[in-house]
């Protein structure tokens, strides 16, 4: 099986290194996995997004233009990726920023307060982390072991003790998007 | 008998393809005395241009590269950064280094890059036919500016020790000339305490020779050098534009 | 025992290359090669080797001639534009015969063009680039891996053959991560990798390839106290006849190369009617197609050029007589399928499909092409 996620959102928001993290956990998951950001002139605010592809074979393209799963962490991101998810695949939208919701009804759609969830856990900087777990949570692309492992070595020596606000946004994340 | 002149050690023993009259003899043996005075042929690295000084490499005994046009500064560079222990010195003409090699020679010297460049000026393009130079002074007549140097439309010469001087980089910058024994023993002296510079680690040195070009001006060689005397030094005034080691710094 | 770690493109050719024990880099920043002398600039302190950011390409190369010259093994990496600049200089690299590895993480042209992927520089890398006679060697990883592996074996062929070595990349692979087979390292004092992925590498060692047999540069400019005749580092020759002596010694060498470096990679060419053609990034998204063809039963192949020069023209010749017909796909408007087609004499038809500009081929694409050319032939 090959998933392919696109994450997108404003520059700032993390999702390069969300995408990194869900990367990393496939490969510790023994996965094959690949990372390709979008790259262009811009260097602050903008759109950014990145896509992660977690699959049993190799890897093609490191990008695809029909998409899994989306994850949009802001409206413009939304309105440029919205209609590229695979029919039958995953949008995950952060409705604390995307007033409007998406319009598609051959895919599933999650709506996660991404950054009033992170804001109740006391730092708006996991809002990344909070998307990440409805991401998890709706696909179930690799176990959460794998993404601890992955956040122990995302976070540097002296910023370890931020390992459990991110796993605790992770968690509402879960929660959020659990189907009721 | 006792011996009181002979070839340096550091010139290879070989007829050179220069002109009748150039001065490109006289600054290749002020280097060579250099050389031998200084005991570094054995570490030396030298860098040949493109113009009449093509085939400096096969002159100077020592390792050589030949560098593409303008680009000796960078391959010096290269050279100096594998090689710290080598004695690197660059050999460039007025179009190898003020024009075409401008980049190359601003930044090594700003980079302060230990190395020697010997900078051999005589405004003129000799190996390819006596072209304008961006070192051709005003006025004068060349085969691409053979109404002589409209200021208007080709610009003025470019002083490269003054400008080089204004860099923090450089270590020493000086203009000498080979025009007159005086100023061939002064040129020397120059040549020597550049060398010297580099073997102390001081940073980027550069001793710019106002040379002659007798075929491409169309004077006989003691014409040659009264034109230096006469139209060069009052454009291009002689002296060392900078000294790391002298309280004033610059002193003409 | 080897683990994979996950790295970005750039900077796992730029640890490779300091794993092959280069220790000399000279650059100039441009996109989508800029992570590789970042991480250059990072790395080569710390393993006291020199960075150093040139005031442009065109002093870049030839700070790589004169440490190449020296003996040194160097680097330098740019991105399209900034290879046409350095054209001069690798030309000099050529003539002079020093060995050297040069990155081409290419965009798309021409002109300033774009900053997404191309293979736009084929004809460039392979036919020459800059004047006069020369070949270099140019090796097109498909992935990370394979670009770990090859810019290893660049700097060894190089020092093999005295001449200059080309990595054609592409903004994909530079850009991408993957992961690479590496030890890490029990005592880590380095950081690796940019601002995010730095803070998730750990020092790594690649795996090690087996060792060449590489001859002593005797012929280094490193002062006469080292030997016992003056060295000369030179591509000037005057007179005509020892100007024809020395191309004819490069084509010596050139043929030597083409003897024994062609290299690629054949899949599913056994019964394959149609075999598709395609390099670095290109191949990758090629290998996709031809997975989901072949579950629906199609019979192709997928046949991919490690080595763009010398092209493996032997490798394809024995698909000749087995296929119908062939496929070319680039992302360029055809240039490598003029050497597929050289290669394949007219023997059979060789069809193309390429897209341009940083268009970047689906395998959806490439299918229906396939599928249309599998078509014609039944």
């Amino acid at each position: 099986m090959t998933f392919e996620v696109v994450m997108a959102g404003f520059g700032g928001q993390g999702v390069m290194l969300m995408g990194q993290i869900l990367a990393y956990a496939g490969m510790v998951h023994g996965k094959q996995v690949s990372w390709m950001p979008s790259y262009g002139p811009e260097m602050r605010g903008g759109t950014a997004n990145c896509t992660v592809i977690v699959a049993d074979e190799a890897i093609g393209s490191p990008v695809v233009a029909h998409p899994y799963a989306v994850v949009a962490l802001n409206r413009p991101s939304l309105d440029k990726f919205e209609s590229a998810v695979r029919p039958g695949g995953v949008l995950i939208y952060n409705e604390s920023l995307i007033s409007t919701p998406p319009t598609r009804s051959d895919i599933k759609v999650v709506a996660v307060a991404a950054n009033q969830i992170a804001d109740e856990l006391g730092n708006v900087k996991v809002a990344n982390m909070v998307a990440l777990g409805a991401l998890l949570e709706v696909t179930d692309l690799v176990p959460m072991e794998c993404i601890t492992e992955a956040l122990k070595k995302a976070l540097p020596a002296h910023r370890q003790d931020m390992l459990a606000v991110n796993l605790a946004a992770i968690e509402r994340g879960k929660q959020a998007a659990e189907i009721p | 008998m006792a011996k009181v002149f002979a070839r340096p050690e550091s010139l290879v023993d070989m007829q050179n393809h220069y002109c009748p009259g150039c001065t490109h003899g006289i600054i290749h043996r002020l280097i060579a005395e250099v050389m031998d005075e200084l005991k570094f042929a054995d570490r030396a690295i030298g860098v040949a241009p493109v113009g009449c000084a093509v085939l400096g490499y096969m002159y100077f005994a020592c390792d050589m590269q030949e560098a593409a046009h303008g680009r000796a500064p960078a391959v010096a560079t290269g050279i100096k950064r594998v090689v710290p222990d080598g004695v690197v010195f660059t050999y460039q003409g007025d179009g190898d280094l003020a024009s075409i090699g401008c980049a190359e020679i601003v930044h090594a010297a700003a980079r302060g890059e230990n190395i020697t460049t010997i900078f051999v000026n005589n405004g003129i393009y000799g190996m390819t036919g006596g072209q304008m130079a961006p070192t051709t002074l005003p006025g004068d007549k060349t085969s691409t500016s053979p109404y002589g140097r409209d200021t208007h439309k080709q610009g003025f010469p470019i002083r490269v020790a003054e400008m080089l001087a204004t860099l923090d980089g450089p270590a020493y910058i000086a203009r000498v000339s080979v025009h007159s024994v005086p100023n061939i023993v002064r040129a020397r002296r120059a040549i020597k305490k550049a060398f010297e510079y580099q073997i102390a680690g001081k940073g980027f040195t550069l001793v710019e020779v106002l040379s002659t070009c007798p075929t491409n001006w169309g004077l006989t060689p003691l014409e040659a050098l009264d034109k230096v005397a006469k139209d060069m030094l009052p454009y291009y005034p002689l002296g060392e534009y900078k000294d790391v080691e002298s309280e004033a710094g610059a002193k003409k | 025992m080897s683990e994979r770690v996950l790295m970005k493109g750039n900077e796992a050719i730029a640890e490779a290359a300091i794993q092959a024990g280069c220790r000399f880099f000279f650059g100039y920043p441009i996109t989508p090669q800029n992570e590789l002398p970042e991480y250059m600039s990072r790395r080569m302190p710390q393993v006291e080797g020199t960075f150093l950011q040139a005031e442009s390409e065109v002093a870049a190369i030839n700070m790589v001639y004169g440490a190449a010259g020296a003996g040194a093994r160097v680097m330098t990496s740019s991105s399209s534009p900034g290879i046409s600049l350095k054209q001069e200089g690798i030309s000099y690299l050529a003539g002079a015969e020093l060995p050297a590895v040069i990155v081409n993480i290419v965009r798309g042209g021409p002109g300033l063009g774009s900053i997404q992927p191309s293979q736009g520089d084929y004809f460039q890398a392979v036919k020459g680039g800059g004047h006069g006679d020369y070949r270099l060697l140019v090796l097109a990883p498909a992935n990370l891996q394979e670009a770990v592996d090859l810019v290893t074996e660049a700097f060894d062929l190089a020092d093999l053959y005295r001449n200059p070595v080309l990595i054609l990349g592409d903004g994909l692979l530079g850009q991408m991560m993957e992961p690479v087979l590496a030890d890490l390292y029990r005592n880590p004092v380095l950081i690796l990798g940019d601002g995010l992925l730095g803070q998730m590498m750990e020092p790594v060692e690649f795996r090690k390839l087996p060792k060449r047999e590489l001859p002593p540069k005797t012929w280094a400019t490193t002062g006469m106290r080292h030997h016992p005749h003056k060295n000369i580092i030179n591509s000037l020759v005057l007179d005509a006849p020892g100007l024809e002596k020395h191309n004819l010694h490069l084509q010596e060498k050139y043929a030597r190369m083409k003897l024994n470096e062609q290299r690629a990679e054949s899949l599913h060419c056994a019964d394959a009617e149609v075999v598709i053609v395609a390099y670095g990034s290109t191949a990758r998204i090629a290998k996709t197609a031809v997975m989901s063809l072949r579950q629906s039963g199609l019979k192709v192949g997928l046949f991919r050029p490690v080595t763009l020069w010398p092209f493996p023209v032997n490798a394809l010749g024995e698909l000749v007589p087995k296929v119908k017909a062939f496929l070319t796909v680039e992302m360029s408007a055809g240039q490598m399928v003029e050497d597929v087609k050289l290669a394949v004499n007219g023997a059979r038809p060789v069809h193309f499909y390429g897209r341009m500009g940083g268009m970047v081929p689906t395998p959806e694409e490439i299918s229906s092409e396939c599928v249309r050319v599998l078509g014609g032939v039944r």
